[in-house]
């Protein structure tokens, strides 16, 4: 690939060494806060509790990080909780409970701002959404009160290895702009769960319709309990079920599952809530930081190569991944 | 002119309360925010206790599990966080309870639109996803912490 010549190898090799670069500089970062995190505190504890660190270093810190994943998830389109959990939880000094509690609260920040949108626009669709969101909700309560009953070490294990299934997912999984649904199964008919929206690059409407309707609302309890349990957003997830398994085209699953999480996340949100799992100084800068982020990412986005950058977020994510199997394991910690 | 297809008029209703409250709810959380940095309004648990490392543990108090902070400091659980919303701190739970109560809102929005419209099928899930909400909401579900 380096060695190429022409013109499309030497823009591919200059591509890879670009995204490269900043991979590496966003894990020098978390490696350098994780370790600034570590020193500070073996420094309170010889100096009798003290805090060396101004408070206000981490709430910006927080920020500056979720700023730049505001704008990498974007890019790499998938949702701010899936980037924001493993990293914060992985490099900051704060305890997995009170990152999962903001992950949630990210994810739904940015699923009610971008709600009215898509439901204007029908592209997300509330016929599909109400019944998956009704089953995805009730799992999500389950699996945030089993999540904070596990211990940590639990926790960052079980995480980590569900980063890596998402890196997998991520990486083979297949997309389908426009999926032949020959014939809707009964459940979908009986509830209507069909529609029609303008897709603009064709420049004509697309009629749409769904199958497999009880084997996607299972995999939702599944997806639900994981979203709640890990504080994760759960897009990564929605898409290829409700894409690939059930056959609504593409940017209606796209726009149907970022407005899903606006349901699914309110109610495990709410367990983290009422159980004291959420900061204040941790929520609120992550929130400003990934929607600021976030729309300088849609203004990138149009100038930007999205395969590169979602390259650049399948690596990050494993590497976050790694870091929180091998905190959970005690390897790294 | 061409039409493109619309939405159903309870997506459109859905849409409008999310949009507003989305925008009320947003604002709040900053505005608090801004109280509680500047110690407008003094906070419950002091900011500069949250980086620090109490005496005969090894990790910071943002760093304990919730429950064991929440012990640390006295903090209440469920709705508790309402006595102390005048405190700095805890006033930004005013801003975060609006964003985790719009769902509920909306839900409650469409559901005479759909009543209208007789579709039977979709009141039924939608009350269901009220009750589920509110259910979470409620602070009855309690988790046990290690």
């Amino acid at each position: 690939m380096f060695m190429r010549q022409g013109g499309n190898g030497l823009i591919h090799s200059r591509e890879v060494l670009k995204i490269l670069i900043v991979v590496l500089t966003i894990m020098a970062i978390c490696v350098s806060i994780s370790a600034f995190a570590s020193e500070t505190q073996e420094v309170a504890k010889e100096t009798a509790s003290a805090s060396t660190t101004p408070w206000w270093v981490w709430p910006l810190a927080l920020f500056v990080v979720t700023f730049i994943l505001g704008i990498l998830a974007v890019l790499g389109g998938v949702g701010g909780g899936v980037l924001f959990v493993p990293i914060i939880g992985g490099f900051f000094p704060f305890n997995i409970d009170f990152v999962r509690g903001a992950g949630l609260l990210v994810a739904l920040a940015g699923a009610l701002a971008a709600g009215p949108g898509l439901l204007r626009r029908n592209l997300a669709s509330l016929r599909l959404a109400l019944p998956v969101a009704l089953i995805a909700s009730s799992a999500a309560i389950v699996g945030a009160m089993i999540g904070l009953a596990l211990k940590p070490n639990v926790v960052n294990t079980l995480l980590g290895a569900t980063i890596l299934f998402i890196v997998a997912i991520m990486v083979t999984a297949k997309k389908s702009d426009f999926p032949n649904v020959a014939k809707p199964d009964n459940l979908s008919q009986s509830l209507h769960i069909m529609g029609i929206y303008r897709e603009e690059s064709l420049g004509k409407d697309i009629e749409w319709q769904v199958h497999r309707t009880p084997q996607g609302l299972a995999l939702f309890i599944v997806i639900g309990v994981m979203a709640g349990m890990f504080g994760l957003g759960a897009g990564w997830a929605n898409v290829p079920v409700l894409n690939l398994l059930m056959g609504a085209p593409l940017k209606i699953s796209v726009a149907t599952s970022k407005f899903l999480l606006s349901i699914t996340d309110t109610s495990a949100a709410w367990v983290y809530l009422n159980q004291g799992a959420v900061l204040p100084m941790i929520v609120v800068p992550s929130i400003v930081g990934i929607m600021l982020g976030s729309m300088v990412g849609v203004k990138i986005l149009v100038k930007a190569k999205p395969k590169a950058i979602k390259w650049m977020v399948i690596w990050l994510l494993l590497f976050a991944g790694l870091r929180a199997l091998l905190k959970g394991l005690e390897i790294w910690k | 002119m061409e039409n493109k297809p619309k939405a159903s008029e309870e997506q459109l209703a859905y849409a409008g309360v999310l949009n507003i409250g989305m925008w009320i709810g947003l604002f709040l959380l900053v505005v608090t925010f801004i109280v509680y940095i500047s110690g407008v309004l003094p906070s419950y648990v002091p900011i500069e206790k949250l980086s620090e490392i109490p005496q005969g543990s090894n990790v910071p108090y943002w760093g304990m599990r919730a429950h064991e902070f929440n012990q640390a400091f006295n903090v209440p659980t469920g709705w508790g966080w309402i006595r102390l919303a005048g405190k700095g701190d805890y006033l930004n739970f005013v801003g975060i309870a609006m964003l985790g109560g719009l769902s509920i809102l909306c839900y409650l929005v469409i559901l005479p639109i759909l009543m209208k419209k007789k579709d039977t099928s979709y009141v039924v899930i939608a009350t269901l996803e009220v009750a589920v909400l509110l259910l979470a909401a409620s602070g009855i579900l309690k988790a046990g912490g290690h």
